[in-house]
């Protein structure tokens, strides 16, 4: 029997244990291909086949399978007859064996002649089979699979367009090089079939000539080019499939067929949808800019202060804001809003992938203040299958170290259910991680509190770690956490302990000096806990403190040094660092149980500890050869050590785009496209214009009421750029007036829920509008404009001339744009050699345009309007002091609630000693806290008894607020 | 190099020990050996449901969906949106279930050429290509066995004479040319109450889930308009893709031209923001004392805010802690049943009556000499009550349009239980 060449060939690629276990498989199917033929119904005769294991039994033996045909074990002869006779159900039976046999795995290739002759069969699913049949083996037998081929090629010219295009379909997908010129041929021929659905399979084929054929990708490139233009839904998803595959860089080529895609996308089929909104985010990404662009700088170092780490940077990001001293106002391109309005429709989809890809789009692509929609239907997916809660988990753990207030009025829906699979559980735990902050911090970690009840010993685990992090993050609460963790050293359960352990270790190295009692209640505990990391984080706490507990810390040596021949590497490692550090603070007492140590280490059998007794000996030891080094041996030992930082291990995955394999498994997929980052300046937007949108034909359902709203979006000189402008707006249109942009919230503020939302994040955009000021002013001066322009508006202070100023900018930019069609929409058609085939239709939208293009005036008078209040809005704020002096009230962290609710929460039942709860302590503590910004030392040494309870009742209003404008007093 | 080439390459079954029972290729043959990856995260994996969606091996990607105690496993070779290799897998699932009646290894293997022609049909390539029930169906009839008797006698076939005209149509999801000689239409409005209840009984966490599904056998191209008395309680929704997105946006009404047949026309979620009428309590005294090697167990259930409704199948479990031997518990009404193997109690109580509060009383022992478990159990309980939308819903009206006939209209509510979970 013949070895399969497909296997061959795609076994070494699965490297050398894929090739072992392939040919093991071979070796087991042509051991058991005598016997499937004994089978004689495929159904009742369905066989397993475990991974490749010869030594399953094989059914195929048991009576009821047996049968007439159960003498006959040679090559599947009794198969051939019934394939030669001349009745289809016999033909039928055979295929449908034959067809069971591939589904199992098991080898059927030395029937392809028999097969390949029934291709040109009358009965639909005999053909059907065979075609099933064809595609697995044709490979294999390329030779033999050449004889179908003038069937499909007749195929090809049938009048039917079904059997057109499923012939097409089975042709492209042979894999056999010699027909590559007649697929390239019949892909040619297709795409400029009178059916849309012929279309659809040429796409579909295009992939599958590229991967059998790179050569052809020029040609192929044509035909998606080609196939990018067509106007149907039924195509679209399939051609953008294609693109992805076979040239994923030829962004240039979606320019022209950006705004239909944008327009169809609602009408395309599912799966379609989930490939175009990719595709059109990474398109943005080149195309647009940033909308960010003046939020982000701010953002960040807002960020950075809830994560209490490097100030220096933030310090950094201040100065960099602050020189930033003017920059030119953000307008967002009209079709990065087209493509914004047209998605956000299908968050609403049943299909949980278009959903991400719309979330994903939003997080990539939206100014700040709108990505919040999302949130929303995230959360719903989180019903779904499990499979599904855990991709999306991992994208809204993503989402929320990056904007975290997005998915805090969901904090519920992350609660953690006892049924929970574990993996969903630890991400779960993961996104309310990110998501505490000093307000809800009490009711996370009560809700903590008995997830560490659970009966899962790993997701006890994982919680003892978030309350950790938690404890790192916000300062406020660490005490408490410490306490509560510190109650669960006495719990029963040695893997609590253990990473207890581990996580109070980390947390104490922020303030030792506080807690010498847990020290010394850790040193009681090292002779009951067994788990080395635990064992090996307590001796290193001691020996880091053994100035705190001087008594303690050389009896634990002791006892060590009596069990450290039967201590885990690990543990070893960390008595030699402890004998090593007492022996320099208080070497009267352990010289001799240094030495001791050293010794038994000296001939220990892992040759690092050997390496580490050694090493330390030279250190520690003075002897006449010590080098110059053993001076320092102090200060190298006990040197102040910055605290670890307990970071999310999903920070910083946001640079894979969200949704994506690669982003799933943080590392780059084979085939993933980097998103890229935004471009400085704007790319020219008017390669996108298209002199005739066909599809703004059915556009009839269009919203007056909506355009109004709409228009301020873009430019208040919109009136004058005329058909552009109408063109715009009749493709904006198209799908749009379903979906709410913006600034439709704002405006119509019909959906209670929406504006809620909205009012919410006013109160940040008006303390951000600042910093924007400030910014746009910078952008100004920075961007290459020409000179007038900047003097301009560098001169403008009071709303008129900022207006004016703003006016020019605009007008400049849209004279540029629309010059070219607006003035003569003829000109443009002229220049476009394609125009001359459509000239008729070109003609009916002239006659189009001239109503429309009347209206703008009218239009451009209320926008204006419109513009002027929002200038009024912005204006506000220029006259405000700078935000350095804006008033700030010193923000207490606590409120006075915050506080009673901290004390009911321990982790036993136990209550707390009151010093630990309170956080003003001594001053001393101020200058361990290395890894708080120095924005929270000023917080915490404002605090003051007596302004508590005046500041937290503000606190309680609106707890955003002041978080803001704390950020941006800085 | 060869550009990477995407999507689904190949799926392989795998039942609940671990046999690959079928396999199907879209592209180049992939050596099964390559779930051995699998099986060495179903190995290491606890529970069956702890296997990570996406395996990573040196070649491929193995993504995988565990549905009726089937690992469908596909494998990729480069970058795709993970959720849409899982929410094809899943509607490959729907769609097996929808045309066997169930989706178990016994059923795939017994229709094994009609799973190979299905699987043919959605994927192309390795893309899906058509999905839709509707469409299937039109190119591959489902097997019944009637059907099958009269294909044996006279061989004829399961794959359907005509062409698959939905794939053209403005309406895929719709066949042509449907007819009825009854002409209704049933919607069944669904809810279930999601919720965690903390030890005191206070609710921590509710929300409600809805969907409305529905079977509408009409004649022709129906055109349906639904409205609903109270459509803002609606807070979030997703629509079949027949669903007329712009009304709903404009007006809050559904309209929509149906599938034929079954299909679940939209589901929703009522916040948490508003109050959620949780319809039963639970009184629990759980305790294990230190040094005894006996506990209680002391269950009572209540009907609360039912609107006056009956609270139906009612069932009861838990996970009891590893330390417990065995219960010995009476109930009031309906059976118990303790597995001391897996520790899982479960108590089915039937209907609850408001007069005679079923109660499931007694004691639990505990391995000698282990010691009082540190956890509680939590409470997982399922009821049913039937013509009632917990959320309050209520459908207004049922318009058909594009068709002449009077077809005869149908609603049903129902509330359930999600995952209601109560912590002791």
């Amino acid at each position: 029997m013949r070895a399969p060449p497909a296997l061959s060939a795609s076994a070494p690629r699965n490297g050398s244990r894929d090739s072992v276990s392939g040919a093991l498989r071979r070796s087991a199917s042509s051991s058991s291909t005598a016997a499937a033929a004994a089978e004689m119904s495929a159904s009742s005769a369905f066989i397993d086949e475990k991974g490749g294991s010869a030594s399953e039994p094989e059914y195929g033996h048991d009576p009821a399978s047996g049968g007439i045909f159960s003498t006959d074990y040679k090559r599947h002869d009794d198969l051939k007859e019934m394939l030669d006779s001349n009745k289809d159900s016999l033909k039928l039976e055979a295929m449908k064996r034959i067809v069971a046999m591939i589904a199992r795995g098991k080898n059927a290739s030395d029937l392809f002649p028999a097969v390949v002759k029934n291709v040109a069969c009358k009965n639909i699913e005999v053909k059907k089979l065979v075609y099933v049949y064809l595609v697995r083996y044709a490979e294999e037998q390329q030779d033999l699979a050449l004889l179908s081929i003038s069937t499909f090629q007749r195929g090809l010219k049938d009048p039917n367009q079904l059997i057109r295009a499923s012939a097409l379909r089975v042709l492209s997908s042979i894999r056999v090089t010699i027909i590559v010129p007649i697929m390239m041929l019949a892909i040619k021929e297709a795409a400029s079939d009178m059916s849309p659905y012929v279309r659809k399979t040429a796409a579909h084929a295009i992939p599958k000539l590229h991967s059998l054929d790179p050569e052809q990708k020029d040609q192929l490139i044509e035909v998606i080019e080609k196939l990018l233009a067509d106007k149907t839904t039924l195509v679209a998803g399939s051609v953008v499939m294609a693109f992805e595959e076979v040239c994923p860089d030829r962004i240039d080529l979606i320019h022209k067929n950006y705004r239909k895609l944008c327009n169809l996308l609602i009408d395309v089929e599912e799966w379609g949808q989930v490939v175009i909104i990719n595709m059109l985010t990474r398109y943005a990404r080149t195309q647009f800019l940033n909308p960010n662009i003046n939020e982000s700088l701010l953002e960040e170092s807002s960020e950075k202060a809830f994560y209490a780490s490097d100030d220096e940077e933030d310090e950094d990001k201040k100065a960099e804001a602050a020189t930033l001293a003017k920059r030119k106002p953000y307008v967002m391109d009209p079709d990065h809003r087209l493509l914004l309005r047209n998605t956000k429709p299908l968050l609403q989809s049943r299909n949980a992938a278009v959903v991400m890809a719309v979330a994903q789009l939003y997080f990539h692509l939206a100014p700040k203040a709108e990505v919040g929609i999302i949130a929303k239907a995230l959360v719903r997916l989180m019903r779904s299958h499990s499979e599904v809660q855990y991709v999306v988990l991992q994208n809204v753990a993503t989402m929320t170290i990056k904007r975290r207030g997005m998915f805090e009025p969901y904090l519920k829906s992350f609660y953690i259910r006892s049924t929970d699979p574990t993996q969903i559980k630890i991400l779960k735990l993961e996104v309310l991680t990110n998501l505490a902050n000093e307000t809800n911090i009490s009711t996370i970690l009560r809700e903590f509190q008995t997830y560490i009840k659970s009966m899962d010993k790993d997701f006890v685990a994982a919680s003892i770690q978030a309350i950790g992090r938690c404890a790192t993050n916000i300062g406020e609460v660490r005490d408490t956490c410490l306490n509560g963790l510190v109650q669960l050293l006495s719990n029963r359960d040695e893997l609590v302990v253990a990473e207890s352990v581990v996580v109070i270790k980390k947390l104490l190295q922020m303030q030792p000096e506080q807690h010498s009692d847990i020290i010394k209640h850790m040193a009681k505990l090292i002779d009951n806990i067994q788990v080395p990391m635990a064992r090996a984080s307590i001796l290193w706490l001691i020996g880091e403190y053994c100035e705190h507990v001087p008594k303690i810390a050389p009896d634990v040596l002791r006892n060590m040094a009596k069990t450290f021949t039967n201590e885990e590497d690990i543990v070893k490692l960390q008595i030699i660092n402890l004998a090593a550090k007492l022996y320099l603070t208080n070497s009267k007492q352990t010289k001799l149980l240094t030495q001791y140590v050293l010794n038994l280490a000296k001939y220990d059998q892992n040759y690092d500890i050997r390496d580490r007794a050694r090493f330390i000996r030279q250190l520690i030891v003075p002897t006449d050869k010590s080098g110059a080094l053993s001076k320092y041996a102090k200060k190298l030992f006990l040197a102040l050590k910055p605290a670890p930082v307990l970071q999310s291990t999903f920070k910083d995955r946001d640079h894979f785009q969200l949704g994506s394999l690669s982003h799933l498994l943080n590392a780059k997929a084979a085939g993933y496209q980097e998103l890229p980052d935004w471009p400085e300046s704007v790319p020219d937007p008017s390669v996108r214009n298209v002199e005739i949108p066909d599809w703004s034909k059915c556009t009839s359902r269009k919203d007056r009421k909506e355009k109004k709203t709409e228009k301020p979006f873009y430019s208040d000189s919109e009136g004058e750029s005329g058909p552009t402008e109408s063109a715009d707006s009749e493709s904006d249109s198209g799908s749009g007036s379903e979906s709410a942009s913006a600034s439709d919230e704002s405006g119509s503020g019909s959906e209670s829920e929406e504006s809620r939302e909205e009012t919410e994040s006013e109160d940040e955009e008006e303390d951000e509008e600042k910093e924007k000021k400030r910014k746009k002013r910078l952008d100004k001066t920075k961007a290459k404009k020409p000179a007038e322009e900047s003097a301009e508006s560098e001169q403008s202070s009071g709303t008129e001339d900022r207006k004016r100023g703003r006016k020019a900018v605009k007008n400049q930019k849209s004279a540029s744009e629309s010059e070219s069609e607006s003035e003569s929409s003829e000109s443009e058609d002229e220049s476009e050699e394609e125009s001359e085939e459509e000239s008729e239709s070109d003609t009916d939208i002239r006659k189009k345009k001239t109503p429309i293009s009347k209206q703008p005036p009218k239009q451009s008078k209320k926008e204006s309007k419109k513009e002027r209040q929002e200038m009024s809005l912005l204006d506000l704020d220029d006259f405000e002091p700078a935000p350095a002096s804006a008033p700030v009230t010193p923000v207490n962290f606590l409120s006075s609630s915050l506080v009673s609710d901290l004390e009911g929460l321990s982790l036993t039942n136990n209550i707390l000693a009151p010093t630990t709860i309170a956080p003003s302590g001594s001053i001393k503590m101020y200058e361990l806290l290395h890894r708080i910004t120095v924005h929270q030392q000023h917080q915490l040494r404002d605090q003051k008894p007596a302004h508590r309870g005046a500041q937290a009742a503000v606190w309680d209003e609106d707890p955003r607020v002041h978080r803001d404008r704390r950020v941006s007093s800085r | 190099m060869l550009a990477a080439a995407k999507m689904i390459h190949s799926l392989f079954l795998v039942n609940a020990s671990g046999d690959i029972f079928l396999e199907k290729h879209w592209k180049s043959v992939v050596s099964r050996s390559v779930c051995d990856y699998f099986f060495e995260a179903l190995e290491r994996a606890t529970e069956p449901e702890n296997v990570p969606p996406v395996i990573p091996t040196p070649h491929h990607f193995l993504i995988n969906v565990l549905r009726h105690r089937i690992y469908f496993v596909a494998v990729i070779q480069s970058e795709v949106p993970p959720l849409f290799v899982i929410e094809f897998l899943h509607r490959v699932v729907d769609t097996f279930q929808d045309y066997f009646g169930v989706c178990s290894e016994a059923a795939i293997k017994d229709n094994v050429v009609v799973v190979y022609e299905l699987l043919e049909e959605m994927l192309d390539n390795g893309f899906p290509l058509a999905t839709e029930s509707n469409i299937l169906k039109e190119l591959i009839k489902p097997p019944t066995i009637l059907r099958t008797v009269v294909n044996t006698i006279t061989g004829s076939t399961n794959v359907g004479e005509q062409l698959p005209t939905g794939q053209l149509s403005v309406v895929p999801w719709r066949r042509t040319g449907v007819k009825y000689t009854n002409n209704e239409a049933y919607f069944d409005v669904v809810e279930e109450i999601d919720a965690i209840i903390d030890k005191s009984g206070s609710t921590i966490t509710a929300e409600i889930q809805g969907v409305i599904d529905a079977c509408v056998k009409l004649t022709g191209m129906p055109d349906l308009t639904l409205s609903f008395m109270n459509p803002r309680l609606l807070d979030d929704v997703s629509f079949h893709p027949c669903v007329r997105f712009k009304r709903w946006e404009a007006e809050r009404i559904l309209s929509f031209i149906p599938p034929d047949g079954n299909f679940r026309l939209l589901s929703y979620h009522v916040s948490s923001q508003n109050l959620v009428a949780i319809p039963v309590y639970v009184k629990h005294n759980i305790s294990f004392r230190e040094g005894s090697s006996q506990g209680r167990f002391e269950l009572t259930l209540g009907p609360k805010q039912t609107m006056g409704k009956a609270v139906e199948s009612v069932l009861v479990s838990s996970q009891l802690p590893r330390g417990v031997l065995n219960a010995n518990l009476s109930p009031s009404q309906g059976t118990y049943t303790f597995d001391p193997v897996t520790k899982l109690l479960s108590w089915d109580v039937g209907k609850i009556n408001p007069q005679k509060l079923p109660s499931l009383k007694g004691s639990v022992s505990l391995q000698t000499g282990a010691s009082k478990p540190d956890e509680n159990p939590t409470i997982n309980i399922q009821f049913k009550i039937q013509q009632l939308a917990i959320s309050g819903l209520k459908v207004n009206r049922l318009d058909m349009y594009g068709e002449k006939y009077k077809p005869f209209k149908g609603i049903k509510y129902m509330t359930k239980a999600g995952k209601f979970q109560v912590r002791t």
